[in-house]
Parts: structure tokens; sequence; C-alpha cells
């Protein structure tokens, strides 16, 4: 029993060792990096940080993912959040249906539908602009958002919606000003994990953008594959997509055990 | 309390129908549609009945990538599932460190997924990363670009170190919900540890076991982006799985009757394992 109290910390320092390798490559230059094994970098360099922050097509990157990301997760609430009520206080025709409709586009593979997409977008003139990407995003999010809305919603009493009409509520008035500060920490987990998933996704992300829109996932694969392998630039470029997430879990840290549980626990 | 009926709901649902079949609907309607035509450019269709259908059933291609596919995700299913339950049940109840530990376990499932490969890859490498460095260290010859087992061996361990935070968290969830009046009675009965699990935390965890078997099912059956990075399906087609085949198929060499074949059969069978194992572990949850 003792024994087992570590480790949840052993667990930890394992998931922690890939990351440090990633910072410490970020740190180096390309010459240590090509020069041998070091354990922690010797000559300290932040150019690689540098030449991030200089270069518009780097950093730009970064704001065309974070442009998409914030879309969408704002697109995936909006229409989740009425139709997430609907679920959970309403029986209407074809409700189960549309409901495991909804849960079925969580389980297609990107891959198929990557080659459709771009031909939809091409179409409508959205392909290379950060809608495109918030939009196919919104395949997998939307369910995810309606399912975890509907957990939370549930969880909420009946009676508060009826005492809030015999107050004289109308249905949008009752909904903005009561129903959505009730389950704020239900909001807050949902867009956790659209936030989560749109960040962390790139096949899609890369082609349903150019130019234009290219997000920092699609501009890292490009160098990876074309300048012979700059390994610092790389890891710099990596080190710093980690930085978003960590935020965003910061703030949701006390709802993400219930969160994960999708609102059902 | 049953929830009453009210069909202007629908106006509820409207936008999300409306924005799904827009997204949802046209593309997989395109698909069916290249997957039964034939093309030889300039947008001429052709019908071609089912022949894709029959070319991808027949091909080798499809059957050693799906059978890559379901050991890939048979083996990191039956790493992650236990290794997180162990982990939740390790876990401190409450305090500081709670938060310290569920912030520090989300860390990996925000890293985006060619990241994660970029990340992977460098600590992997044989001469300058860490866990390459150590294997061969250890007298074992470790390349993942030259040996599929290698390559193997460094995907599953990606992978868990990737999702197994997942499931941990879920399992987390789950314990935590349950009434400290349970574990109390068990103490009073003189239950031992094995009996406190089986009997009193197991059943509770049946539901947030079942999310997490079939999220990370579902995720580990379309992996596309991190063994494109870390080693593009190779050596060889060693670590080529569905989705890596299908992206090449589709996009690579534009072959779009076959890709959609391909894309329908790949979607209904996840459809499929998915339906069945909520099925077998729902099964008894009407008691």
């Amino acid at each position: 029993m003792r024994l087992s109290r570590y480790v949840p910390l052993v667990y930890i320092l394992l998931l922690l060792l890939p990351i440090y390798w990633l910072l410490n490559m970020s740190f180096k230059t390309t010459n240590e990096i090509l020069g041998g094994f070091t354990l922690y970098p010797h000559s300290f360099t932040l150019d690689n940080y540098r030449k991030i922050f200089t270069d518009p097509t780097w950093y730009m990157g970064y704001v065309n993912s974070l442009y998409y990301v914030a879309a969408n997760t704002l697109l995936s609430l909006v229409v989740a959040l009425p139709a997430a009520y609907a679920f959970s206080r309403y029986r209407f025709l074809g409700d189960k249906h549309l409901f495991f409709w909804l849960l079925s586009n969580r389980m297609a593979p990107p891959a198929v539908f990557v080659l459709p997409f771009f031909q939809l977008y091409s179409a409508v003139g959205l392909f290379d602009t950060p809608w495109a990407v918030a939009l196919a995003h919104t395949l997998f999010n939307i369910p995810l958002a309606v399912w975890i809305l509907e957990g939370f919603m549930s969880g909420v009493p009946r009676e508060l919606d009826e005492t809030a009409y015999v107050d004289g509520y109308s249905f949008p008035g009752f909904f903005v000003k009561i129903f959505i500060p009730t389950i704020a920490a239900g909001i807050g987990v949902a867009a956790f994990f659209c936030f989560m998933f749109s960040w962390v996704e790139l096949l899609l992300a890369k082609n349903l953008t150019s130019v234009a829109a290219k997000p920092i996932a699609a501009v890292m694969t490009k160098t990876a594959s074309t300048s012979g392998y700059e390994l610092g630039l790389l890891a710099a470029a990596g080190s710093l997509t980690l930085i978003p997430g960590a935020i965003v879990i910061y703030f949701v840290r006390n709802y993400i055990a219930k969160g994960f549980a999708l609102g059902r626990v | 309390m049953k929830k009453p009926v009210n069909n202007k709901a629908w106006f509820l649902v409207l936008p999300v129908f409306l924005l799904v079949a827009f997204n949802a609907l046209i593309p997989l309607m395109t698909v069916v549609n290249y997957s039964v035509q034939e093309t030889f450019g300039d947008n001429v269709f052709t019908w071609a009945g089912v022949q894709w259908f029959q070319d991808v059933l027949r091909s080798d291609n499809f059957w050693n990538a799906l059978q890559r596919q379901l050991l890939f995700t048979f083996i990191v299913l039956a790493i992650e599932i236990p290794l997180g339950l162990g982990i939740a049940l390790t876990m401190p109840k409450q305090g500081f460190w709670v938060s310290v530990c569920l912030v520090l376990m989300s860390l990996p499932l925000l890293i985006p997924w060619n990241v994660v490969g970029a990340m992977w890859n460098i600590m992997a490498l044989p001469d300058i990363g860490l866990l390459g460095k150590a294997i061969n260290g250890l007298g074992i010859n470790y390349n993942y670009t030259r040996q599929p087992v290698s390559a193997w061996f460094t995907l599953v361990l990606m992978d868990v170190w990737h999702w197994t935070s997942l499931v941990a968290l879920l399992c987390y969830a789950g314990l935590v919900s349950i009434p400290d009046a349970y574990y109390q009675a068990a103490k009073v009965d003189g239950a031992r540890r094995w009996a406190v699990f089986r009997y009193i935390q197991l059943p509770k965890l049946r539901h947030v076991l079942t999310i997490a078997v079939l999220l990370r099912f579902m995720d580990s059956f379309m992996i596309y982006t991190e063994p494109q990075v870390m080693t593009g399906g190779g050596p060889g087609s060693a670590t080529t799985f569905l989705s890596i085949d299908l992206v090449k198929k589709g996009i690579g060499q534009f072959d779009l009757g076959p890709a959609a074949a391909m894309s329908i059969i790949y979607f209904l069978i996840i459809l499929a394992l998915s339906w069945l194992f909520y099925t077998l572990m729902m099964r008894h949850q009407e008691t």
C-alpha cells in the first residue's frame, strides 16, 4: 500500500521526460545537436525562438491556428447549447435517432472526410480560410459538445426552468440569464474539449489550407521535410505549442475530472 | 420524472441539424458517389457498380493494413486501460496534489499530434535521442526507421504516453463520485482491498470505463498523424495503418473510386465495432 503511493509520481515523471527532451533540444544550437548526445544544453541559445518570433511564416502559423480553434469553439458551443437543452429536457420526434446520428460523426475518421471537405469548401469559396478548418472540426466537436452539455444540463433539476417561467421569464430570457450561468462549469468543460480536439488535429487543418491560413502544425511538418531537418527549430516550435494547452488546463483544472467523464458522473 | 413530449424542441436542434447536414451529409454523399463511379478526369463519370468495393476487399494491401490496425488498437487498449485504471486507483483523493496531478497528466492530451510525433522522433533517434541512446546503451540494437519491431515498439510506447492519461482521468472522475458511505460499509464488513475493488469500485466505474474504451478504440483506430510523422508508415509498410493507407490512395494517388470504397468500408467497421463494444459493456447496465 505504501509503495502504490509513488505510482502517480513515477508515471508523471515518465510523462515529463519526452517534454524535457523537447525543451532541451530547443535550447541547443544545431552544431551541438548534430555534434553528439548531451543531457542538457551546453551552449544555451535562444536563437531558435528568436527565429520563430521574427519570421512571419512561423508566427503567423500560431495566429492562424488559434484563429480557427477559437472560431470552432465558439461555433460548436453556440449551436450545441440549444440542442443539448432540447435533448436534456424534451422528447420529440426522432430525438434518439438524431442524437446517435450526431454521435456517429465522432466516429468518422478524418481521413475519410479530407477529400470531400476539400471539394465542398472549394466550391463555396472557403478553402484556405480559417473558417474552413473551423467548420471541418465541428464534425467531431459538435457531437462532443452536445454530449457533454447534455450530461451537465440533465444534472440541473427541471424545477429551475418551471420556477423561472412562473416568475415570468420568456424562454430566451431564462436561457441566457439563468440557465447559462447555472451550467457555466459545463460550458467551460465543453469549450475545453472543443479547444483540445481542434488544437491537436493536423490532417484536416493541413489539407484545407494552403498559404494564407496555414496552421502551425503544417508549417512544422514542412520544415521537417524540406530544410534538412533543423531539429532545434522544430523543437522550439513544438515547445511553443505546449503553452496554449497549459494555459487552458490551468483554467479548467478543477473541472477536468468531471469533464473527462463528459459530465456523466 | 419523464421528459415531456414537445415537438417544438426541433427548433432548438435545428441549427445543429443544418450545420451537421451541410458538414457531414454532403461529404458523406460525395464519398458514396465516388465509390460507385469510374472517372477518367474532366469530370466525366460512368457507373462502376460495386467494382471498387470488390477491388478493395480483394486487395492484400487493405487486409494487411486492417490487420495491422486491429493489432495496434488491441495492444494499446490492452496496455492503456489497465494502466490508466491502476494510476487512477493510486491517485490521492483530495488536497493540493490532486490539482498538480491532474494538470500534469492532462499535458500530453493537449499537444498537437504532429508535435507528439516530432517529440518522439527526437526522443527515439538512435544517436542523439534519450530513448534511442538508452536502449542502444543496453546492448539492444534499436533503430525505428529500419526495424519494424523497433518502429512498433516506439509507436505503442508513444500512444501509451499520449493517451493513458485520458483513461486515468476518466477513471479518476468515476472514483471520486463514489460516496464515502460505501467504503465505510465495506470497512464495517471487513472487506479486503480486492473485494472493495471488485464489488464497489468496478461496478461504479463501468460507465466511465465504457466511455474510455470507446474513445480509445475510435481514436486509435483512426490514428494518422503520429505514425505519419514518426515513421511515414514504414519501414516498408510495417506501420501503414488504415488512415495512412487511405490518405495515400485518396490524396497521394488521387484514386477516387477505390479510396471512396475503402472509406465506406473503414467507416462501417468503426461503427460496427463501436456498437459492439457499447452493447457488450452496457449489457448488465439495466440491473
